[in-house]
């Protein structure tokens, strides 16, 4: 869903609006639309998710109309359109993870963490969901952290424990 | 031990860096295609190795490389399929991971023999590790002069890019990622027109998937008629098989094709065998989208012939006895393993997945992920189960993508195959809750009369 309501004025640092240009020369003149995927990964690394704002900028500076920025953010299950936890936690939910524990260890993270899938920790800190295949069938169970997707491999509690004691002291 | 022509050097120290890669020969293509070949040899070259597209459809690479348009003054495209998202399926992940200079050679070859002055590796935007990596490569082999103007002096200019997608297992289908590449949503086009006519921007296009095009390279470099040599039949070459599930040693293995499917699971070379001492009860040959089957159908076929790692011998027996190559996204199932809890799950899988754009698909799902909760819950009625059926047979072949027939597949034919299963969901519905329905009869020898079952 799209949350229209916390409207905070966006503005795009000079290194990011760089990066867009950078983009957008990647392909041919008046193809700039293009660019788009990259530039809203660009801009949830740096705000931590999608506001109507910041999309509506991308618009500008791409030079398209908004609706077109919010048809692809909300098609894309990558593009947060609300605040998440500092750390997402993406636990792979498919069949050959399952077949090797997945279900029970989001079931753990969700005791651990005490909150449910998609919602935030009191402290800001942390959300966990769970995502269809992340294409590492052999090395399950298996969960990302963005925004630079971090990988963590053949999974049981105890390393989901010290992963999350690790990211709490940083 | 098997041929490796992909991953012969995956081990070696420093492998993703170019002068390493180099050491052990990488772009010898490259040099040999530019310097002595024209882009209709290489073209050539491709056609007689017999390689099949290795993203699932196995279509002949050479072949779609030839129905290429070419229209004097407008672009042509080379874009690289790495959207790797079939579940089972993880072997582009980590050719990109180790090798990516493999890809990046692949891609400079395969754009020069179809004139691509522009080319595009569409990877998945969960893959950012990937893609910092494939980028890093990209700079390497642009400052050693194999992209960029005038590569090796031999005139040809070649820009090569990295895209992410947004996280959608549909841009795998060739027009939605051209849509996602033109920075839309990923709904498949109607076909004709084919990307070969117009594709990206409108223009000319070839899509091809990460081991198609990293296969490039041996074709070249040895010839288009040793590479055919190997395998079997009109299976040629080698493949990249990921094998997932309950096995000893599940991963990515570089398979001759025509292995047979129990040495590849029990052979200590490959999988070693199903983990904690278990026994196979089912597998899926070729990622979720293929026809799930029972542990004796796997390994040999209905006349008791050994079942090869083929996409003639997997296929073998058509959709009564046999499944499909697919991507090679191997997946085993112990005894312990309810087939009507991953049907589910799958379904849930492709519920999720699907575009939206044609009914059949977007309201089919959905239905079948329903259907199947409530008899993986214990709230089924016997009826379900042909409901299912009923539904799949209304999605398959009605859609635009084969996003529709991928969700059908794998709910018919666990019907097919393990029908005593579900209904034992129904009929023991609490006991269903806590034991599952074990390996029953599905490791047995196979019984003539269920041999001649039509759906």
């Amino acid at each position: 869903m799209l949350k229209v309501e916390e409207q905070q004025p966006v503005e795009f640092s000079p290194a990011l609006t760089t990066k867009f240009d950078e983009i957008s020369n990647r392909y041919p003149e008046g193809k700039q639309k293009s660019a788009l995927l990259p530039i809203l990964h660009e801009v949830q690394a740096e705000l931590g998710w999608l506001s109507a704002r910041a999309m509506d900028k991308v618009a500008e500076y791409l030079k398209i109309e908004p609706i077109e920025v919010y048809e692809v953010a909300s098609f894309y299950s990558m593009y947060f359109l609300k605040p998440q936890g500092k750390y997402m936690l993406e636990v792979c939910r498919t069949g050959p993870c399952c077949l090797v524990g997945a279900e029970k260890l989001m079931d753990h993270i969700e005791q651990t963490l005490g909150v449910k899938e998609g919602e935030v920790t009191a402290d800001g800190l942390f959300s966990w969901r769970g995502v269809e295949c992340l294409a590492a069938c052999g090395f399950g169970p298996v969960l990302q952290i963005g925004p630079e997707y971090t990988f963590y491999e053949n999974l049981d509690e105890q390393k989901v424990d010290t992963l999350i004691a690790e990211l709490r002291k940083k | 031990m098997a041929r490796k022509l992909l991953l012969e050097h995956i081990n070696v120290p420093g492998i993703n860096t170019l002068d390493v890669y180099r050491q052990k020969g990488g772009y010898r293509a490259v040099e040999k295609a530019l310097k002595t070949l024209s882009p209709d040899d290489v073209v050539e070259e491709v056609k007689k190795s017999g390689l099949r597209g290795r993203g699932g459809a196995g279509f002949p690479t050479g072949m779609k490389w030839s129905f290429l348009a070419k229209p004097e003054g407008v672009a042509r495209y080379l874009v690289c399929n790495a959207d790797e998202s079939e579940p089972g399926t993880f072997k582009d992940r980590y050719l990109m991971t180790h090798i990516p200079h493999a890809l990046i050679e692949g891609m400079v070859v395969a754009s020069y023999a179809l004139g691509a002055k522009t080319s595009y590796i569409y990877v998945r935007g969960e893959m950012m590790p990937q893609i910092r990596i494939l980028e890093r490569a990209i700079a390497e082999a642009k400052a050693a002069g194999f992209l960029g103007k005038n590569i090796l002096g031999s005139g040809y200019d070649l820009e090569l890019y990295v895209q992410p997608g947004g996280g959608a297992y549909i841009c795998g289908e060739e027009t939605a990622l051209l849509e996602s590449l033109e920075g839309k949503r990923g709904n498949p086009r109607i076909k004709p027109p084919f990307p070969a006519i117009a594709g990206l921007y409108g223009c000319p296009t070839v899509v091809n998937n990460v081991e198609s095009i990293a296969a490039v390279v041996p074709i070249i470099n040895e010839s288009g008629d040793e590479y055919a040599k190997i395998g079997i039949g009109r299976s040629t070459g080698t493949k990249l098989i990921s094998a997932s599930g309950n096995l000893v040693r599940p991963g990515v293995y570089e398979i001759e094709l025509g292995l047979p499917v129990e040495e590849f699971i029990y052979s200590d070379e490959y999988c070693g065998g199903i983990a904690n001492g278990k026994r196979l009860k089912a597998t899926v040959a070729g990622g979720s989208s293929v026809p799930v089957l029972p542990a004796n159908l796997t390994l040999k076929l209905a006349n008791g012939d050994p079942r090869l790692m083929s996409y003639e011998s997997l296929s073998e027996g058509g959709f009564a006895t046999g499944t499909m190559m697919g991507s090679g996204g191997f997946i085993a199932f112990d005894e312990d393993q309810c087939i009507v809890r991953n049907t589910w799950n799958f379904s849930r899988f492709y519920h999720h997945e699907s575009c939206g754009q044609c009914s059949p698909c977007r309201e089919g799902t959905g239905w079948m992920e329903k259907v199947l909760h409530r008899l993986e819950h214990g709230h089924g009625k016997m009826s379900d189960i042909d409901l299912l059926v009923d539904v799949s047979r209304k999605i398959e072949g009605n859609t635009i993508c084969p996003l529709g027939d991928a969700a059908a597949w794998p709910v018919a034919s666990a019907i097919r195959h393990f029908r005593d299963e579900f209904e034992w969901h129904v009929r023991e519905p609490l006991k269903s809750q806590e034991t599952n329905y074990g390996i029953a009869k599905y490791a047995e020898p196979i019984a003539k009369a269920e041999v001649n079952t039509e759906n």
